[in-house]
């Protein structure tokens, strides 16, 4: 059995028998079975000394048991690590960052507590998974649409807390910056809420976030301040119709006037999610084998040159950029917007257009099914795990990893973030995960981000020890040039964080007095956003 | 419609106590349907279906629910550990009764 460290195997009995008391026998999860389906079945360090332990897991079923459980920790000083679905795959899913925690489980906390279709709202429980919210508009008719990440298992509150985000319009897609008003058990036991929340008798909790006074809600968000047990969500009502469609640019350098021409139509509310991609690079998920030639430009050290692209393009008659952007609301409006954004893209010799597909909604099951595109629609679903699944022409992987680094939004910044981080890789001596056909993620809306993946594997350690080099090696490169990760898993937390290291690290020291303040025992989350509690500090990587 | 406040939204289902095979079909497909048919579906989208199409190439099918080979300790095992992409899936998700419902749905009751 796995104790807690300083703890003795007496006294974490004890406190086991006090936490069966709180959430019952059935719910107090000690057996190695049972503890194995909460090892991160994507870590780099599947089977070795850093794959962090756990000792046992807790799964409350409401607030008042989780503070019960918090109770028992904090006298036993115990390390808690709360998930809400436990699906962050690729982001650390249940394992914690400080080993032999015990897990704070929070999927049967599963109520849908309000939905409102006119005011636009829903307040949820971290076990409520994005497929649940779903299931329950369809079935009560709520004219409401959700934005959603590509992994429909995982739930509004735990993705939004790890700075989660979606495909839709930009208010929402930015999973924490559309959340509204949350619930925490503090380390004393406290329930606190904030926003509207912490006013007895609030009509507006999922309406106005602020409330009065500092907002605090931050906190809670990639830290380890709390256990959040409700959050408000705002929700974009149902459009009348969705719009998919497509602008292409010829050359490598028109991704500059075309990034200007989307920020200008995304900042004015035109037009939503913009993904821009280039029908070079070879998707992750193949459905036919990839033309040698570009296998063989792509195999390039460092991912190659702009030039040999724009050839073997211009060759293909191919696009070098595509911007495929979402376009929601009434169809007149929509398609305005869309004649609207092919004037502004005229501007750009060879721009080609295209339109992709469309829906209107409610949604039709046939609609449905005919979707490539069912996340922009608010359809949770799983086909985003096709990557890394077998295929006709790919091997399976057992998971992967993302690096993924916030730099800006311009084509000109997106042209030396190939440049850097192609060296990077010809610096490492492996193939390159990014090359000049790479194309960034427009998530947050006011920044591009780039989402790499590295495989991980369960049975070759050498090759994960490979992608953790990488990876690190990429976090010190990105932030030599003022760029660093928005997320990461806990492995890399301590890296990611050593990087925000403004004035000798002043905010994370800011972060760590209040965390010693609020949680003197250090319970919640050792390590957590790279946040120590002063009694582990040295634990700090 | 106007706000929707409810006690409790019931969105697991009922810990299974024994009872007749029969009796957990419903149980077991409907906690399928749930978890495991975004993933293991027919058609496009189900990258389970497509990496057991590509594995046996259509013999047997890569629809779970169209195989008759799966054993129950497969199924029960491939739920708690995950393989390849496919992640673990935790007694919070689907509880021991729930899973031997699955199980039984799959290879005995379809």
């Amino acid at each position: 059995m796995t104790i807690p460290k300083r703890m003795s195997s007496g006294d974490f009995n004890k406190a086991l028998e006090r936490f069966r008391v709180a959430v019952g026998d059935a719910w107090v999860l000690t057996a190695d079975d049972d503890l194995q389906s909460y090892r991160d079945p994507y870590s780099p360090v599947w089977d070795e000394p850093e794959e962090t332990k756990v000792s046992a897991v807790v799964a409350p079923a409401s607030v008042e048991q989780v503070q019960q459980v918090v109770a028992v920790a904090n006298e036993y000083k115990i390390p808690l690590y709360a998930v809400s679905t436990g699906k962050n795959l690729g982001y650390g899913t249940t394992s914690p960052n400080y080993s032999a925690s015990v897990i704070v489980d929070l999927k049967r906390m599963n109520r849908i507590i309000e939905v409102d279709d006119r005011r636009n709202f829903c307040i949820v429980e971290p076990g409520v998974s994005y497929f649940d919210l779903y299931n329950y508009l369809v079935e009560k008719q709520l004219r409401l649409m959700i934005d959603l990440p590509s992994n429909g298992m995982g739930g509004p509150l735990g993705n939004s807390l790890d700075h989660g985000n979606g495909y839709s319009a930009a208010p929402y897609r930015d999973h924490f910056g559309g959340h509204c008003g949350m619930e925490v058990v503090l380390a004393n036991g406290e329930v606190i809420r904030t926003g509207m929340g912490a006013l007895p008798g609030s009509k507006t909790w999922g309406e106005y976030k602020y409330g009065y006074g500092p907002s605090v809600d931050g906190l809670f968000a990639q830290g380890n301040f709390g256990i959040v047990t409700k959050m408000g969500f705002w929700l974009m009502p149902m459009p009348d119709f969705f719009l998919s469609a497509q602008v292409g640019v010829p050359r490598y350098r028109d991704v500059i006037p075309m990034v200007d021409e989307l920020n200008y139509l995304e900042d004015l509310g035109l037009m939503a999610y913009a993904r821009i991609q280039s029908p070079m690079e070879i998707p992750r998920v193949l459905s036919r084998a990839p033309d040698p030639e570009l296998v063989a430009l792509m195999a390039q050290p460092g991912g190659g040159e702009p030039d040999s692209y724009e050839s073997y393009a211009n060759k293909q008659n191919l696009d070098f950029w595509t911007a495929t952007m979402n376009f929601y609301g009434p169809e007149t409006t929509v398609r305005a917007n869309w004649e609207y954004a092919r004037k502004r893209f005229a501007r750009i010799d060879g721009a080609r257009f295209r339109e992709v597909e469309s829906a209107t909604f409610p949604l039709s099951a046939e609609a449905i099914q005919k979707s490539r595109q069912q996340v922009s629609i608010g359809v949770p679903n799983l086909s985003a795990f096709a990557l890394g699944a077998r295929s006709k022409f790919t091997e399976p992987t057992d998971g992967h990893l993302w690096f993924s680094p916030v730099i800006p939004r311009s084509g000109e910044a997106l042209i030396e973030a190939h440049r850097v981080f192609g060296e990077a890789f010809k610096e490492l001596g492996m193939p390159s995960r990014i090359g000049p056909y790479s194309g960034p993620r427009t998530w947050f809306y006011r920044a591009f981000m780039f989402v790499l993946d590295f495989q991980c594997s369960r049975s070759d350690t050498e090759a994960n020890q490979r992608v953790r080099k990488a990876f690190r090696y990429l976090i010190e490169v990105g932030a030599k040039h003022g760029w660093a990760e928005y997320r990461t898993a806990p492995m890399f937390q301590d890296d990611v964080a050593n990087s925000y290291s403004f004035n000798n690290h002043a905010l994370r020291r800011f972060t760590e007095r209040l965390k010693d303040a609020a949680d003197p025992n250090g319970i919640f989350s050792p390590g957590r956003g790279g946040i120590w509690p002063k009694s582990i500090r040295e634990a700090r990587q | 419609m106007s706000s929707q406040s409810i006690g409790v939204l019931a969105l697991g289902l009922v810990m299974g106590s024994p009872a007749a095979a029969q009796d957990q079909v419903p149980i077991g497909r409907s906690v399928y349907e749930h978890y495991c048919s975004p993933c293991h579906a027919s058609g496009p989208g189900h990258p389970g279906t497509q990496a057991l199409d590509a594995l046996y190439n259509g013999d047997p099918s890569g629809v779970l629910e169209l195989r008759h080979d799966l054993t129950p300790e497969l199924i029960t095992t491939t739920v708690r550990q995950g393989r390849s992409v496919m992640p673990s899936f935790r007694k919070t998700e689907i509880d021991d009764a729930q899973l031997q419902a699955v199980a039984i749905y799959l290879t005995e009751h379809k």
